[in-house]
């Protein structure tokens, strides 16, 4: 269905398996006595190796819900289920990745990515932290501390550590968002790369819309406090996307349109 | 600041050292004017130091004074590191155990004296648990801090990886708080130092305070007096100045200001 806007809630073919399923999930903050809705009703389905967004603006609840799918937080209501598995909890199959200020600061670049491996025999162990320095290009820094690399190569390091135990899905909180606007294009580039080569599932976390149409298949746009799904859109480009397409500037104004951003400045 | 204000190589050592000799010459005018005949000039003191070094006994009460140091300072660390590491672990049992810590804390060791005395008699033993209680309180509360501050992203990263939580307090959780358990470290050899002293001045009769109390008392030997008290600044300088080199290592330099 090509140069057709698709605003179904849920788009998913039966082809592929379900990866992760989201269901009537509700969430409640209690502080001081008072109850704040944090998330309202997300229904979502997210099929093998898809990368799928989340958009809405900062402190909607979006990183909310991706920490509930991680299983760092438990829904007040409903239910999260991974390969057909409720989430109990953090699992080293399904790895969250944080801004770059995730890494270790006390480990070399080897040590970071070394970190889940430890139960692997040295041999396999190091052939796979030499593996994932090449992948994220951080040959010849493999002794280096985090603290003597850039913001850039930060993210990548925290990206090899979580792609080094193999996971079956990424959970990425806004990866890129302390990155210059330069190497953010870069690593979301980068990511796809990664994502093409290891096709994991992933979960990205974001608020920036040009970020969501450039990555994803799918865009989940968020409605704010309490976050509900306000719309799925999938992003029928194929990659590379060029972003003067016409396609591209169309998903992305409609999505603008919707969020319900005037789209001058 | 650029890089033409930054002192050049001479200045660096020029202005400090500058700074000692208008100390000294202070020092010597002062002596001089006052027509003091206790307190000894510059002078004086370097005789009584050169005097105190042809003494044997010089070494042997300094060995004595870095013996119970390390005994004292290193008890403190076998049981302050794990205690605070474990309160930091478990902040139920810190909120039941931190007013008493926080009510003893404030009391000077030199309070102890008395206690110490009668706990373990006139001797090694109660200036060594003098320096202990003066090092132990500054070693668990730099623990308990530098555990409840490491970053939950952190451990939440360490439980995403699957371990444990023995091996979360291993590989991740002491790592993180070590470049605040070393100023903790750091802080109590400082306070054993100055401990020392004082223990020795009550309870031995061999060290640098012992030395210090025993030039007074036979002779009133001042010139002996302050140099021992020279002595001790200077060690205390050496011992603080080797400590300060853990900090440069590379696993924990990212914890502290300078880092690059």
């Amino acid at each position: 269905m090509p140069y057709t806007m698709s605003f179904t809630e849920d788009t998913t073919p039966t082809t592929t398996a379900t990866k992760l399923s989201v269901d009537h999930v509700n969430m409640t903050f209690t502080r001081d006595g008072k109850a704040t809705p944090v998330l309202e009703d997300i229904n979502l389905e997210v099929r093998e190796g898809e990368f799928i967004c989340l958009l809405g603006p900062s402190g909607c609840g979006k990183s909310t819900l991706l920490n509930t799918m991680a299983g760092f937080l438990q829904p007040t209501s409903g239910a999260i289920r991974i390969d057909g598995e409720p989430v109990t909890g953090p699992d080293a199959r399904r790895i969250f990745v944080f801004q770059e200020r995730g890494v270790f600061p006390w480990l070399t670049v080897e040590g970071n990515i070394g970190f889940g491996l430890s139960k692997l025999p040295r041999e396999e162990r190091a052939r796979r932290i030499a593996h994932y320095i090449r992948m994220v290009g951080l040959e010849g820094f493999e002794q280096s501390y985090p603290n003597e690399l850039s913001g850039g190569m930060k993210q990548r390091l925290e990206v090899a550590r979580a792609l080094a135990v193999n996971p079956d899905m990424l959970f990425l909180d806004e990866p890129f968002g302390a990155l210059d606007s330069i190497t953010r294009l870069v690593m979301r580039g980068e990511l796809l790369r990664i994502w093409e080569a290891e096709r994991k599932t992933i979960i990205f976390v974001t608020h920036d819309i040009d970020e969501a149409v450039q990555l994803a298949d799918r865009v989940v746009v968020l409605n704010s406090r309490p976050a509900s799904i306000q719309q799925i859109v999938e992003i029928d480009i194929p990659h590379p996307r060029s972003l003067s397409d016409p396609r591209y500037l169309e998903l992305r104004d409609g999505i603008f349109q919707q969020i319900g951003l005037a789209h001058k400045v | 600041m650029s890089a033409l204000s930054t002192p050049r190589k001479w200045e660096q050592y020029f202005w400090p050292l500058l700074a000692c000799a208008l100390f000294l010459a202070l020092w010597h005018y002062a002596v001089l004017w006052s027509g003091t005949r206790i307190f000894p000039s510059p002078r004086e003191v370097e005789r009584g130091m050169v005097e105190l070094i042809h003494q044997h006994v010089l070494w042997g009460d300094i060995a004595d004074s870095l013996r119970r140091v390390a005994i004292g300072f290193g008890a403190a660390v076998l049981l302050g590191v794990p205690i605070g590491l474990t309160l930091g672990w478990y902040p139920a049992a810190d909120q039941v155990v931190n007013p008493t810590m926080q009510l003893l804390r404030p009391i000077s060791p030199i309070a102890w004296i008395p206690v110490s005395i009668i706990l373990f008699g006139v001797g090694d033993d109660a200036a060594i648990f003098l320096i202990f209680l003066g090092a132990y309180f500054p070693i668990v509360v730099a623990c308990i801090n530098g555990v409840s501050n490491v970053p939950a992203m952190y451990r939440r990263a360490g439980r995403n990886f699957g371990l444990t939580p023995a091996q979360l307090l291993r590989r991740v959780i002491f790592p993180a708080a070590l470049p605040q358990i070393l100023i903790g470290l750091r802080i109590a050899l400082g306070i054993a130092w100055l401990v020392v002293v004082a223990a020795e001045m009550i309870a031995v009769d061999s060290g640098l305070g012992y030395l210090i109390i025993d030039s007074r008392n036979s002779g009133k030997r001042y010139d002996l007096v302050v140099a021992a008290m020279l002595l001790i600044g200077v060690i205390g300088l050496i011992l603080d100045l080797a400590f300060r080199r853990l900090e440069r290592i590379k696993s924990v330099r990212w914890g502290f200001r300078n880092a690059s």
